[in-house]
C-alpha cells in the first residue's frame, strides 16, 4: 500500500503483486488498443455515451474526442507499467503527476474488472468471495474479486498518500 | 460508489455559476452514480476538475451516491462537452443535457 514520503508517495510491492498490477494494467491496454469493442460492455462503460437519448450527436462526439480519451487511458495504463519493479518486487516512488496518473488507471483497471465481475450497488465484496470461495477456491472468479478487492484499497491508499499534508 | 477512508484534501474555491447569464447555463453535465468508484475519488476527481472546495465536492458526490446522479457544472454547451470528457479520463460516468 502507498504512504507519503516527503513529495512522492511510496509502495513497496512483492513479486505477486507486481504480477498482478502488470497483468491488469496490459489487459486495459489490450482491451483498447486491438481489442478494441464497442460492443463491449467495458468499453461502453469506459466510453459512455455523452447524451444517452441522441445517438446521432452522441456518434458526432465520439468521432472528435474518442481517438484522445483512448490514448490517455492507454498513457495512464503505460504509467503504471513504466515503474513497476522487476518480477522480484521492490519500491514505487511516485511524483504528483505520476500518482494522479496511477489513480485514473487504477480506476479504469477497476471499472473494467466491475463490469466483467457484475459488481452491483448493493455487492458485499466480501459475501461475494465467501461464496465464490465455497463453490470453488480455485476458481477464475475467486482470483478476480481478490484482485478487484485488492486494486480498490491500492487506489484509495494511493489517494490517501497524494492528498496528505505534508 | 462505495467508502473506504476519508481523504484529507485541502479546500480550493473558485467562483461559482451563479454570477453568470442565463443563456450561458442552459446546458448541464451530469455524474451518474456507479457501484464502482471510491467516494472518496470521486470527492477529488470533482475538486481536481472543477476546483470545488472539498465541502462542495462532497455535497455532489454525496448527491450522487444517494440520488443516483447530481449536476456537477452548467454552462454553455461546448464547455459541458469538454468537462464531460474530462470526468471520463477519469472513469467518471458523466452525460450532458439541456438544464
Amino acid at each position: 500500500m502507498f504512504r507519503r514520503h516527503g513529495t512522492h508517495c511510496v509502495a513497496t510491492f512483492a513479486a505477486d503483486e507486481v504480477r498482478v498490477l502488470r497483468k491488469v494494467a496490459s489487459e486495459v491496454v489490450g482491451l483498447l488498443s486491438e481489442g478494441f469493442d464497442h460492443e463491449d460492455p467495458v468499453v461502453e462503460r469506459l466510453f459512455p455515451d455523452i447524451y444517452p437519448e441522441d445517438p446521432h450527436n452522441s456518434a458526432e462526439f465520439r468521432r472528435y474526442t474518442e481517438g484522445d480519451l483512448k490514448t490517455s487511458k492507454i498513457d495512464q495504463a503505460g504509467a503504471i507499467l513504466a515503474v513497476l519493479p522487476g518480477d522480484g518486487g521492490g519500491e514505487v516512488r511516485l511524483d504528483g503527476e505520476e500518482a494522479e496518473a496511477w489513480l485514473r488507471a487504477l480506476n479504469d483497471a477497476r471499472l473494467a474488472m466491475g463490469v466483467r465481475l457484475e459488481i452491483k450497488a448493493d455487492t458485499d465484496l466480501g459475501e461475494e468471495l465467501d461464496d465464490a470461495v465455497l463453490r470453488d477456491p480455485t476458481s477464475s472468479r475467486v482470483f478476480q474479486l481478490s484482485v478487484y478487492a485488492y486494486l480498490g484499497y491500492l487506489q484509495e491508499s494511493l489517494l490517501n498518500a497524494l492528498v496528505q499534508a505534508r | 460508489m462505495v467508502g473506504m477512508a476519508a481523504p484529507q484534501v485541502a479546500p480550493v474555491e473558485t467562483p461559482g455559476t451563479d454570477e453568470m447569464p442565463v443563456a450561458d447555463r442552459a446546458w448541464v453535465t451530469i455524474v451518474w452514480d456507479d457501484p464502482v468508484n471510491l467516494m472518496s475519488y470521486v470527492t477529488w476527481v470533482f475538486q481536481k476538475l472543477f476546483g470545488y472546495s472539498r465541502d462542495k465536492a462532497e455535497k455532489l458526490m454525496l448527491d450522487v451516491h444517494h440520488k443516483g446522479k447530481a449536476v456537477v457544472s452548467s454552462g454553455a454547451r461546448e464547455r459541458m462537452e469538454h468537462d464531460a470528457s474530462q470526468l471520463h479520463a477519469y472513469g467518471l460516468w458523466a452525460t450532458v443535457d439541456k438544464a
